[in-house]
């Protein structure tokens, strides 16, 4: 196990015990590696154990079998040290605090001093484009500014990783380009390596520099494409009505359904 | 109570419709005092059966020291007994949120509490702390709060939402960072629904105390000596009193649980 890779998963399986003997294999033997800095997605139906699996690298819960690192630690190890920012498909947001007060929540409880903080979350808050929402409360907020604030609350300590669970998924259309656009961004801009779940393939391969492609019972991936349509100054709107972005949404969809998609028909955007 | 959220009357927070929230009910109350008025004079009902609301106003402005001294009196133990039975009741169900036995331990106590008429306690508090103190009644009144309190906090203990519970355990919180943080906080408009409760529940204690006993001067007690020396009128007056007493207690803490929940309506 090499500690330069910001994942790495060898052979994990996770199986919830269900009443009266009944078990469910959420995920089955599953390797995966992500390099520093590298977008990848996880995609598939659900129930195919891309949230699970997340979650395993977290460590918001833990492998019946297999070996996981994060920096080259034991996931627990990463966890406590911080190494990793998460956001979830909920914003999850503390709605007695304002916007502020969110941002700053893992800075305060890791004694972060009052300056630092101060400085950190003006930063933030420009990387966002919230700047003239910091005393705002959640509520007052529309669901992509939330978003926005849960994911700015997530690099607060500037990880090298982040752990995104369909962060997204409860957003318009319109909000998730945009949203999506500024991620690409926001990952140039801090370096980080992203693992991202999602189940909109546009969204996989508008972000990602791979996309692993998951099937369900039991959960395990099937195929891992290479994507890798370009750097963030290329992945901008124009890029989702190029021919390159849709053979791409075309080979993930193959992979996903395990046919091949025929002729023009089967090329569309969503 | 919804299942979900703590919960302020709906007509407290309705806005826009003045009229139907302010206006009609003070006409439906002026409207009942002049056929109050009129049933009695026009029946000639006895005073001492109900005597009219101009007689009872007459009191009224007649013993206005007596009856805002007899206010402050019993609400003084409603407050101490409120503070107090709050107190007990937050810390308890702060304790039974963090170890579920002291909750399986104390729930038979609370139901127990929860049915006990709290002013039968009364004649035995003025025995255990003398009938010329204040602190049988302020026992009473801080009982009755308890269980109010303790039930809404525990509850609100437990609304802790999965993606918070999560947040914390990735920021690796201790566990006290985690009350702090998380679980108080959520906890904190339910604590307020109890109080808001157990508001009333705290004067109506304290005056009711006053009827068995003690030292002479609140509410209860002057409700009583005024109906035992057949001055009815003068005793709806201190009726009177309590009544707005109560609402002073209620709309205080309805005041101070919409502040704090004002930004609870979404996540």
């Amino acid at each position: 196990m090499t500690s330069s890779q910001a994942v790495q998963v060898s052979g994990v399986s996770r199986t919830f015990g269900g009443r009266k003997g009944a078990s469910v294999t959420a995920l089955e033997s599953v390797d995966l590696t992500v390099a520093p800095g590298e977008f990848v997605s996880l995609i598939g139906p659900s129930g195919c154990g891309k949230s699970t699996l997340l979650r395993l690298i977290a460590d918001l819960d833990t492998p019946t079998s297999g070996e996981l690192s994060v920096f080259g630690k034991p996931a627990r190890q990463a966890r406590v040290d911080q190494d990793y920012g998460i956001a979830f498909q909920q914003a999850g947001l503390l709605p007695w605090k304002t916007v502020t007060g969110n941002i700053e929540l893992p800075l305060a409880l890791h004694g972060a001093g009052r300056s630092e903080r101060k400085g950190r979350v003006k930063e933030l808050l420009e990387l966002i484009g919230l700047a003239d929402f910091a005393g705002h409360y959640p509520d007052q907020l529309s669901g992509g500014m939330q978003q926005r604030v849960a994911i700015a609350r997530a690099l607060a300590e500037s990880p090298k990783l982040l752990l995104m669970d369909e962060p997204f998924g409860a957003l318009d259309e319109m909000t998730r380009e945009r949203m999506q656009n500024e991620l690409v961004r926001i990952c140039a801009e801090t370096q980080a390596a992203v693992v991202f779940v999602t189940h909109s393939i546009p969204e996989a391969v508008f972000l990602s520099d791979r996309v692993v492609v998951m099937s369900p019972r039991p959960g395990r991936i099937t195929d891992v494409i290479d994507v890798s349509l370009g750097g963030p100054a290329e992945r901008d709107d124009s890029l989702r009505e190029d021919e390159a972005f849709f053979r791409a949404v075309a080979k993930v969809r193959e992979a996903l359904h395990g046919v091949p998609v025929t002729g023009a028909r089967g090329v569309d955007s969503r | 109570m919804s299942t979900t959220t703590a919960t302020i009357p709906e007509r407290a927070l309705a806005r826009g419709s003045a009229y139907r929230t302010i206006l009609a009910p003070i006409l439906l109350g002026a409207a009942m005092l002049a056929l109050w008025q009129g049933a009695v004079d026009g029946f000639g009902i006895e005073q001492y059966i109900v005597p009219t609301p101009s007689d009872i106003w007459h009191e009224i402005s007649g013993n206005a020291g007596s009856i805002v001294d007899g206010s402050a009196s019993t609400g003084l133990n409603a407050l101490v007994g409120l503070v107090v039975g709050a107190l007990v009741g937050i810390l308890g169900a702060i304790v039974a949120g963090v170890w579920r036995i002291f909750d399986t331990i104390v729930a038979p106590l609370v139901a127990a509490l929860a049915v006990m008429p709290i002013v039968a306690l009364a004649p035995v508090l003025y025995t255990m702390y003398g009938a010329d103190k204040e602190t049988a009644r302020q026992i009473v009144a801080a009982v009755a709060v308890i269980v109010p309190v303790y039930i809404n906090t525990l509850r609100g203990l437990r609304q802790v939402r999965p993606v918070h519970r999560d947040l914390m355990r990735v920021y690796a919180a201790s566990a006290r960072q985690q009350q702090l943080a998380v679980t108080l906080p959520t906890a904190a408009p339910y604590v307020f629904t109890g109080l808001r409760v157990a508001s009333s529940l705290a004067v109506i204690s304290a005056l009711i105390a006053e009827y068995f006993g003690g030292p002479i001067g609140g509410l209860g007690k002057s409700i009583t000596s005024s109906a035992a020396s057949s001055n009815y009128a003068l005793a709806w007056a201190y009726v009177f009193g309590a009544i707005v007493l109560g609402l002073v207690f209620y709309c205080a803490a309805l005041a101070v649980e919409m502040f704090f929940t004002r930004h609870r309506s979404t996540p």
